[in-house]
């Protein structure tokens, strides 16, 4: 096999052959750069399987748009496009970063890698916060997955919707409270009894805006796509023109973003170890092979992202 | 790959960023979807080749990784493609009517009964 | 050829006397040496006893359900039990069983001796995909006291996001768990096929099994993930109820089986395509013939991989599937059968004039290319569109899968045990033993799978509790059969299990076989190989002589044209 000693990969000057005594070379590799490149490929085949994972959810995506377009062009309008792509921003610079690190590695500057690794961390942490700041605003409004998606929020939304002459209900109050609301929660316990014990409401009382006919068969040939009066922050569950089936976006909303989120915590946990590992001057021109590694996971992150955020926050 | 090359590609991220949000603004019908995922394309593909190192390794890694892409496209196209023939032919009519239809045909099939609409 | 570590021919007696180098098994003492080793035949042998062991447990609730089915009615558990046990028997014996058999348990022993390497690329990864493999099956019990499930193995919504059996959620985590352990291994190995084959060891002269390990860990790879995410999602749904696979919510239930096949579909040929890679080896070996047709052998390998991802639809026929994708996947799933079709006809000609020693693993080997046969054969009555209405969810299938997925995968992964049981204990079992017991499996086995046939075009609907009495014939029958394969079985773990105590020491080359794992030590050395061997052609059997002095095959340098090429030519 001339393919392994014959490696004439883009590393190669910086790797060169320097003997079995590499502390790093494991006992069954015969090369140092046969242990890089198995490393590099064994990455590789991960991150294939990172985009298959996620690829679950898009195409779960496409389902539910092509099923429903009218709910997201219509609910899209909740989220907040100036902070999508400032997020957007945050994330393209941090991978920048992360570029420049096995750059610097690469020619031997530590210093400048670690420097470069902090500010990645930066922009990880950056991004997080303004998801965080994203998600509990939404959570404030109820714009949450399923069935919680139609709970009123405030007393006087209850009051409204439950004594005016447009009753307004999610199907079965009671047990939507015990199943999905944390007891604790003190909105809960303030809607009024009127509104707890009322009898299972039948199916076809509901309101159709608000409850979801349909099911599957609401795909809607030729309806009117829906343009809200109301940006982010007015409240759903007045809008007699929210398509039915809302809480649908919001459900692969979290899920996607979410699922993004807990791998840009583990990239965060990777680039500490990173960081560590550099500070400790174990990393050099001649191994570094975890921050390539690290980086790459780091941009297959930024690369999801980079679908999700036309995905959500640009629909026309 | 100098630092150039790559802050140059980092650049070209951000302005295609500015552009993707500018474009929604403008309403050119359907092609408002293909134009966002034609550029979020265009940005990925930056990041995948000089990002991620594409450009200069080894050819299998790159094929491996637009193998995976693949699989995921073809799951788009079945899937949708079945879509489109089957959800309106299902179950006719809206869910309370389905419910109906259910009771008529099969009144003691365990379906959707117990939680209407979720739980 | 540095030929590797062979025991010192010095003995009298003309008996193969104790290994002089310490071999894997004894290399490092203790639990811990096995709990934290990074040795890949150790992990390879773990893998095997867990697999064995789930085997029985899976296998106890199959004889269980064939009781119950033994007169119409109550016979020893309720309905909701039967429900339980089907549940537990499928998904034991798919996620727990077949699926890491032959690849994770057979694959990590055999694959980098074949290879010629000293071991896995990550070998730590490996260990790491071991434990995930145990941490799934605490998951499964985990759920059984939680209340178990009933879900049938293929998890379909709405039922399992409604069900009220408590233990769905544990065992769909551990599911998800099992998952990233066989994404694991998958990985590892392509990274091990591609970057630590020695000089000489060219895709070409790989054994046939490697390359169809190579196409396992592809799909491995590339469909568990999407296992992965729709468990994830079968999750989310039970505990947050988002409503995605929820109709009456503006879900789409058929999309969870779009998900779940787009998975499992591929996943059978994570079972089928290393069974058919032992089977290739088994064939060749045992038959002391080179094997015919190994590029196509190798290629057909690859096909199926490919093919396996553009056919999971044939499952969803009757799920309300349009009719357009209906006939594009029946379509793409006859063509599965030509890949399919060429495995069969090259092992056909391979054994036509070759010197076949009936050894069990040949018996085993022979059986699995019957079973196949008639599994492979009767796919192609449930992927025509017409008569998969009729057959859809009945015994047809049951038999159907059955006949692929343990007639074959499973029969082939005890072929590939026996074959290379010697290899890995340095024992031999008894011949004589193990033909009995393949005699009664291959026996049970066609009697309680055909039968199923029979019930099932009859119209006898699977996963039922009760039937009409017309049936009860067939039930029977079925269940007697069970009865027959179990006791081969049993009679298998007892005589290989007396060959560890009492079996006669294996020489290196018990069967004259020519790849590398036939070169090292039986057992083999802890490093595989001290210098990295050359390597020859492993199907020429020209150059395997018996050598009378260590009752074993020797592989005779001379006669083989290709090891005396220059180094740098191989
Ligand atoms: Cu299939």
């Amino acid at each position: 096999m001339t393919e392994i000693h014959a490696s004439n990969h883009a590393h190669d000057e910086e790797h060169g052959d320097h003997g079995h005594h590499d502390p790093h070379l494991a006992h069954h590799f015969e090369t140092p750069a046969q242990q890089f490149d198995s490393g590099k490929l064994g990455m590789w085949l991960f991150l294939a399987t990172e985009v298959l994972f996620f690829g679950g959810l898009f195409v779960l995506y496409c389902i539910l748009r092509y099923n429903h377009p009218e709910i997201f062009s219509y609910a899209s309008n909740y989220l907040d496009t100036v902070m999508g792509g400032v997020n957007t921003c945050v994330l393209i610079l941090s991978s920048l970063t992360m570029a420049l690190a096995v750059r610097f590695a690469q020619i031997n500057k530590p210093k400048w890698m670690v420097i470069c690794l902090v500010l990645t961390l930066l922009g990880a942490v950056g991004f997080l916060v303004i998801k965080y700041f994203e998600y509990t605003h939404k959570i404030h409004d109820h714009l949450v997955w399923g069935s919680t998606f139609y709970v009123p929020t405030s007393v006087e939304e209850a009051e409204k919707l439950g004594g005016g002459e447009n009753p307004v209900v999610t199907t079965e109050p009671a047990a939507v409270a015990a199943d999905f609301v944390d007891p604790s929660d003190s909105e809960q316990e303030l809607i009024p009894d009127s509104l707890m014990q009322k009898p299972a409401t039948s199916v076809s009382q509901i309101k159709p805006a608000q409850m979801a006919p349909g099911g599957i068969a609401s795909m809607a040939e030729g309806e009117p796509v829906v343009e809200p009066p109301y940006s982010s922050g007015a409240n759903h569950l007045e809008d007699a023109d929210m398509p039915p089936n809302t809480h649908l976006f919001f459900g692969i909303y979290y899920c996607m973003t979410g699922l993004h989120g807990v791998h840009v915590l583990i990239g965060m946990a990777l680039i500490v170890w990173l960081i560590v590992r550099g500070l400790r001057g174990h990393f050099s021109h001649k191994y570094y092979t975890p921050v390539d590694l690290g980086g790459l996971y780091w941009h297959i992150v930024d690369l999801i992202w980079i679908f999700l955020f036309p995905m959500f926050y640009l629909i026309h | 790959m100098s630092p150039g090359i790559l802050i140059g590609t980092g650049l070209a991220l951000l302005v295609l960023t500015v552009l993707t949000v500018a474009v929604r603004y403008i309403d050119v019908g359907e092609f408002n979807i293909y134009i966002a995922i034609g550029i979020a394309v265009v940005k990925a593909t930056l990041v995948a080749l000089f990002f991620m190192h594409l450009r200069w390794d080894r050819p299998f890694n790159s094929l491996f990784f637009v193998a995976s892409i693949a699989a995921v496209v073809l799951m788009i196209v079945f899937t949708t493609m079945d879509t489109a023939q089957y959800a309106p032919d299902v179950i006719k009519g809206n869910a309370p009517e389905a419910q109906k239809t259910l009771d008529e045909l099969a009144p003691d099939a365990p379906v959707a009964v117990k939680y209407p609409y979720g739980m | 050829m540095s030929t590797i570590d062979l025991p010192h021919q010095d003995d009298q007696q003309g008996r193969t006397p104790a290994p002089v180098v310490d071999n894997y098994l004894t290399y490092t003492r203790g639990i811990k040496s096995w709990i934290f080793t990074l040795d890949h035949k150790r992990i390879g042998v773990m893998y095997m006893v867990s697999v064995l062991v789930s085997f029985l447990v899976g296998g106890t609730f199959a004889i269980l359900l064939r009781t119950e089915l033994l007169p119409p009615g109550k016979t020893i558990v309720g309905a909701d039990m039967y429900n339980q046990f089907f549940t537990l028997h499928g998904a034991i014996m798919v996620f727990l069983v077949i699926i890491p058999s032959i690849p994770a348990a057979l694959g990590n022993f055999v694959l980098p001796i074949m290879l010629g390497a000293k071991d896995v690329a990550f070998p730590r990864l490996n260990l790491f995909s071991y434990w995930l493999w145990i941490a799934g099956a605490i998951c499964a019990v985990v759920s059984l006291l939680m209340g178990g499930f009933d879900t049938g193995w293929t998890f379909y919504t709405p039922y399992s996001t409604t069900t009220e059996t408590g233990g769905v959620i544990a065992v769909v985590t551990g599911v998800f768990i099992l998952g990233f352990s066989s994404i694991f291994t998958g990985m590892n190995f392509i990274v091990t096929i591609h970057k630590l084959r020695p000089p000489g060891m060219t895709w070409f002269r790989m054994p046939l099994f490697l390359w169809s390990i190579y196409a396992t860990a592809m799909i491995q790879v590339l469909a568990t993930p999407v296992l992965a995410i729709t468990l994830l999602l079968l999750i989310i749904e039970r505990t947050l109820n988002i409503g995605v696979f929820n109709p009456s919510m503006g879900g789409d239930p058929v999309l969870f089986q779009h998900f779940f096949w787009f998975y499992s579909h591929p996943a059978v040929y994570i079972m089928i395509l290393p069974a058919m890679g032992i089977i290739s080896d088994v064939i060749a070996v045992h038959s002391h013939r080179h094997i015919f047709g190994y590029t196509f052998i190798a290629f057909s390998s690859i096909a199926i991989a490919v093919f396996s991802f553009l056919v999971w639809g044939h499952h969803m026929f009757t799920s309300g599937q349009s009719p357009l994708m209906n006939t594009i996947f029946s379509l793409i799933t006859f063509s599965v059968s030509i890949p399919s079709a060429i495995k069969v006809f090259n092992w056909l000609a391979t054994l036509y004039k070759g010197s076949i020693s009936l050894n069990t693993a040949m018996l085993y080997g022979l059986s699995f290319i019957f079973l196949f046969t008639i599994g492979g054969l009767t796919g192609l009555h449930l992927g025509t569109l017409n008569t998969d209405i009729h057959l859809h969810d009945t015994y047809f299938v049951v038999a159907h899968f059955h006949y692929v997925m343990m007639g074959s995968a499973l029969i082939a992964m005890i072929a590939g045990l026996h074959h290379w049981w010697p290899k890995m204990t340095g024992r031999m079992y008894s011949e004589f033993w193990g033909r009995i017991g393949c005699l009664l499996v291959f026996i049970g086995f066609n009697v309680t799978f055909f039968t199923q046939f029979m019930l099932g075009s009859q119209g006898m609907p699977r996963r039922y509790y009760d039937y009409l009495p017309e049936y009860q014939v067939y039930h029977v029958i079925s269940t007697i059969g069970s009865y027959v394969m179990a006791l081969g079985f049993v009679l298998t773990a007892v005589y290989l299990l007396a060959s560890i105590m009492f079996g006669r020491r294996a020489p290196a080359n018990p069967w004259g076989g020519r790849s590398l794992e036939w070169q090292c030590t039986s057992p083999p050395p802890h490093d595989n190989f001290k210098t990295t061997p050359r390597v020859g052609n492993c199907y020429d059997f020209s150059a395997v002589v018996w050598d009378e002095k260590q009752q074993g095959y020797v592989v005779d340098r001379s006669l083989d044209p290709t090891l005396n090429e220059p180094a740098d030519k191989a």
